[in-house]
């Protein structure tokens, strides 16, 4: 049972990272049906730039929202500079764009911020709680939290805020939210520095635990993009229910198939859930557009 | 062969290669020194200072003066852990660039891609890679400098059977270094009395090892654990088996890990655990007449000057190999390609930073399983146990 | 061009931007694919047929491996060039998946690697002639990407993308773990390749092999897309629901062209084993895939010689940026970013398209 427990909680853990990574592949792509490449490296962005600024002598408190907010900054220049100019092409070359875009952010960052690991240290110390036998990372609570509080916060801006209605009426119908007069490319650049922002804090809570590196977003955005498929895409809920979902399966099939082919149990799984929920399992399931 | 082509090179390409063709005003060629190394990508642990530890040396004997009052010339390229990157840059290295040795190849993939067409090409190749099939059996060409896996396997078994461990589980990446210390530590263990009761693997970017724990924890009769891995998992793997409160089975590690970011990712969770180092990482505390003393604490003197950076274990590969390359080159009085292979394979009592090399043409390798310290990480530090 | 094979690319969302940007290019003739109309008068119908990108464009492609070899000034350049040809072969093939049918994957470097190994494996721990092992590998591979194109195909956009995606890594992570078999991580030696009494070694030799397996693939990729499937499925303007209508068997066609991608990839990867003699996890990577997807959005979806050019820049990109070093990565992304920018529907079709314009 402790036994049980333990893989439960692990996969809780790593699930509710990969929720947080998947979040903003969603809100990227609702507003734009781009699936952002580069959204791994606003996570690792994030970790790495609060790592440094810690290290130049800033506390968490302070050097934490700095860092969003250059993240923020970074994700509304890949819009303006990169995904704006192009935006009337096809959505698979703006994909090669994000791509292109993710190339480039790990290269800067692997030129002046070297290619070390770093950890940032736990937000309430590094002593697990233990829960009938097994162990829990502070750090989880803290990731749950804010998984809370920004699901909590994304319902509220689209439901609430004349913003976040523009932004779905524009995922809704592109064309009809110009007639009524929504402004899509400030929607585009909203929804990249959301999801930017997200990806930082992303980036910055979970350091502790996966630690942080120049190529951490290829394996973040991976599982991230995977979660946000796995519960549909577009939808908020779906992203959370699809990173909670694979980071449990992960953790069960290490702990009672093979921990050699977990990953690959996983995606057995994806691939089954997708051959009968052709859209995910939280996934619109509106009628195609011819 | 293609002569008369050979002015007629594709522009495109032109423009990459013509800087490294520094046209050399002095009468005496330079030596030239390839290589290529995992700077970048998953095994850039080893490759980033290897490559630094190349670039500083050979500046510094050019500053001196040379060898054979030649100049030394470095062409490196980075090929990202990915053997189709490493051949392609081993054929520029060869025809393009024409270097005398090659020197390089950080993980064993890359190294074995190369071995077809060094041997092909007859050309002096020194490996910085671990596993021991890429001088098992002896190839011609090739040498190797590390430690291989299994020595470090065998240095920790050896550790281990002094504490009357013998249940051990072993815990591991996927990738491959991690899987080749994997394989010695299940071929070895027989030799040592040792019984392998689980076998645990993460993938290189799992970022909780608590379930893999977990298993290794509820497996009856679990006396040690051994890890196979370098970089972040293997810190991430260390602070769970703490978190976990398994502190009662003893934790060793091959050496991939022999670095203070090891220490420092694993948030004081690597208290206690043994691993085998090479003499490098402990030099100040080797007693004053170990002969690796003076040659480590040089190296890692030089590199901090230059780089401003605490040395890894693994940049030392590259100041062995660089150096034996070079006393070869010396002892045989120019850079002909067979006449420096023979003597490369004649080295002998070599003192490098991963230990004293004893080559021959049955060992192309030359070291012996004493070139290994064992230690203990204490106070967030490397402690010698010897 | 191009744009129609695109739309049905990603459906839902391409189908909105559409409507959104109501940016429809005017109906360019597809570089010369199209441009042979139907025969009046026998010697138009054999210049037509001389310049169709079915004849003209294979003879030009065969006239340029033929003559290439006088240019490459050392085996370095040979072995740029087969890496080029092997990876222009695969990406053919996907062309015919991304930019003919309109399906996206993000496995096909899975599809390469199988190939790869079971050259590999069969020639080297079981003793197969080369050839048979390389004909078992696409007939494998084949057969695996037909009963997987099904239930796979029937997913749109990004589901699809995920689900080759997942295909790719699990088969990554089976020859990463198998490694008995494989030799894991490390890789494993491949013996030479033997046809008859002759051995197949060196880069000279692999570049004739490569070269003229390339001329091939393109020849076979033009003939399906000018067949009268690949010909109806383009003039409906990419819609399958429309193309359903007419009764055309859509399915059929797309997993036609999903098994035949992965063909072209296992052979790639069997040649490119012998080619190396080492195989490596690498090739099955996650990475690798988006490689092949990028050299052909590079090089020009819709447009076989797009992906050719593609293929070639990708190649040998790295080893002209290698003199940056450090930079390398950050001028990469750069150029990928700035060549999708400005030429948004590829290389070889703006280009094409630039110059039929100055043409007139």
């Amino acid at each position: 049972m402790a036994e049980f427990l333990q893989f439960l909680l692990s996969g809780i853990t790593v699930g509710a990272i990969y929720a947080l990574v998947g979040l903003g592949f969603s809100i990227i792509y609702n507003a734009s049906h781009v699936i952002n490449f580069a959204q791994g490296e606003f996570v690792m962005l994030g970790g790495m730039g609060t790592v440094f600024l810690m290290a130049a002598g800033l506390p968490l408190i302070v050097a934490m929202p700095l860092a969003i907010c250059v993240v923020v900054a970074v994700g509304l220049i890949l819009e303006k500079l990169a995904v704006e100019p192009a935006r009337d092409a096809t959505v698979v070359t703006l994909i090669i764009i994000t791509i292109g875009a993710s190339i480039f952010i790990r290269g800067a960052v692997e030129v002046t911020l070297g290619k070390d690991f770093h950890r940032l240290p736990g937000f309430s110390g590094d002593e697990p709680i233990l829960i009938g036998g097994a162990a829990l990372q502070r750090q989880s609570l803290w990731i749950i939290g804010a998984l809370i509080v920004v699901v909590a916060g994304l319902k509220w801006f689209f439901d609430h805020t004349r913003l976040g209605k523009a932004v779905l009426a524009t995922s809704h119908n592109r064309i009809a939210a110009q007639l009524v007069g929504i402004e899509v490319r400030t929607i585009l650049l909203v929804s990249f520095g959301l999801s930017a922002g997200l990806g930082a804090l992303a980036g910055i809570l979970t350091a502790p635990i996966t630690l942080t590196k120049y190529d951490i977003g290829i394996m973040l955005g991976l599982k991230g993009f995977a979660a946000a498929i796995l519960g549909g895409l577009g939808s908020g809920f779906g992203a959370v229910a699809g990173g909670i979902v694979l980071g449990v399966i992960e953790a069960m099939a290490a702990g009672y198939v093979s921990s050699a082919y977990k990953d690959a149990v996983a995606f057995v799984i994806i691939l089954g859930v997708l051959f009968f929920m052709p859209s995910g399992l939280f996934g619109a399931k509106g009628a195609e557009r011819v | 062969m293609m002569r008369l082509s050979r002015r007629h090179v594709l522009a495109i390409l032109a423009a990459g290669t013509a800087l490294v063709f520094a046209p050399e005003a002095q009468a005496q060629k330079p030596i030239k020194i390839g290589s290529f190394l995992s700077i970048t990508g998953p095994a850039s642990f080893l490759g980033d200072p290897e490559a630094k530890t190349l670039r500083l040396y050979v500046d510094k004997i050019n500053k001196e003066g040379g060898i054979l009052g030649r100049q030394l010339e470095l062409v490196i390229y980075d090929s990202a852990g990915d053997a189709k990157q490493a051949t392609t840059f081993a054929r520029r290295l060869i025809e393009e660039d024409e270097v005398d040795i090659i020197i390089g190849g950080s993980t064993t993939g890359e190294t074995m891609a190369v071995v077809p067409i060094v041997m092909e090409e007859e050309i002096p190749f020194i490996s910085l890679a671990g596993a021991n099939v890429i001088v098992e059996p002896v190839k011609k060409w090739v040498f190797k400098m590390p430690h291989s896996d299994r020595m470090a396997v065998e240095k920790a078994y050896e550790d281990m059977k002094k504490r009357n461990l013998t249940n051990v589980a072993i815990i591991g990446g996927s990738g491959g270094y991690d899987q080749s210390c994997r394989k010695e530590a299940h071929a070895v263990a027989p030799k040592w009395g040792i019984k392998i009761v689980a076998d645990e693997t993460y993938a290189p970017t799992d970022t909780d090892m608590s379930p893999q724990l977990t298993k290794i924890k509820n497996t009856p009769g679990v006396q040690a654990i051994f890890g196979c891995g370098f970089g972040a998992p293997t810190s991430i793997t260390a602070r769970n088996w703490s978190q976990l409160g398994m502190t009662n089975i003893s934790f060793y590690f091959n050496h991939g890990v022999a670095s203070q970011q090891f220490i420092d990712g694993a948030g004081g969770g690597a208290e206690g655990i043994r691993l085998p180092v090479p003499a490098l990482l402990v030099a100040e505390q080797l007693p004053p007449g170990d002969p690796q003393r003076e040659v480590s604490l040089n190296y890692i003197k030089a590199y901090r000057e230059a780089y401003n950076q605490p040395v890894s274990g693994f940049g030392g590969h590259a100041y062995d190999g660089l150096h034996i390359a070079l006393e070869a080159i010396k002892r045989a009085g120019g850079t002909d390609k067979a006449k420096v292979r023979d003597e490369i394979e004649k080295t002998t009592r070599f003192i490098g930073t991963d230990g004293i090399y004893n080559m021959s043409p049955e060992d192309h390798m030359g070291l012996s399983l004493d070139s290994f310290k064992m230690v203990e990480v204490r106070n967030n530090t490397w402690k010698l146990i010897e | 061009m191009g744009d129609r094979a695109q739309k049905s690319l990603f459906d839902l969302s391409v189908a909105r931007k559409v409507q959104g940007t109501a940016k429809h290019s005017p109906h360019a003739p597809l570089s010369a694919t199209e441009a042979a109309p139907g025969g009046d008068g026998a010697v138009r119908t054999v210049g037509a047929w001389l310049f169709s990108a079915r004849t003209g464009g294979v003879l030009l492609l065969a006239a340029i491996v033929a003559i290439l070899p006088l240019f490459l000034p050392n085996k370095f350049y040979f072995d740029v060039a087969i890496k080029t040809a092997l990876h222009a072969i695969v990406c053919v093939g996907l062309n015919l998946l991304i930019g003919y049918a309109g399906q996206i994957s993000l496995g096909h470097a899975g599809f390469f690697a199988l190939g790869g190994y079971a050259s590999a494996i069969l020639t080297a721990r079981f003793g197969w002639p080369g050839l048979v092992a390389m004909l078992a590998g696409a007939v494998g591979v084949g057969v695996l990407a037909f009963l997987v194109a099904r239930p796979i195909l029937r997913l749109k956009g990004h589901y699809l993308a995920m689900a080759t995606l997942g295909l790719g890594i699990i088969i990554s992570i089976i020859i990463n773990r198998e490694i008995p078999l494989t030799g894991g991580p490390d890789g494993m030696s491949v013996p030479a390749l033997w046809v008859g009494p002759w051995r197949l070694t060196g880069p000279i030799t692999w570049y004739w092999i490569s070269g003229v397996t390339l001329v091939l693939a393109v020849w076979l990729a033009l003939n399906l897309v000018e067949s009268p499937m690949g010909r109806a499925l383009r003039a409906l303007h990419g819609s399958e629901v429309a193309a359903e209508t007419t009764g055309i068997d859509v399915t059929r066609y797309k997993v036609l062209v999903f098994v035949v991608s992965a063909v072209f990839a296992s052979i790639a990867g069997s040649l490119f084993a012998h080619a190396e003699r080492f195989m490596t996890p690498v090739e099955a990577g996650f990475l690798r895939s988006i490689e092949f997807v990028t050299m052909v959005v590079l090089g020009g979806m819709a447009s076989i010689f797009g992906s050719v050019v593609g293929a070639a820049i990708l190649t040998a990109l790295p080893q002209v940026l290698a003199v940056f070093h450090d930079f390398k990565h950050l001028a990469l992304g750069a150029i990928l970013i700035a060549v999708m920018i400005f030429m948004p529907k590829g290389l070889v079709p703006t280009l094409a398209a630039l110059w039929r314009r100055r043409v007139g």
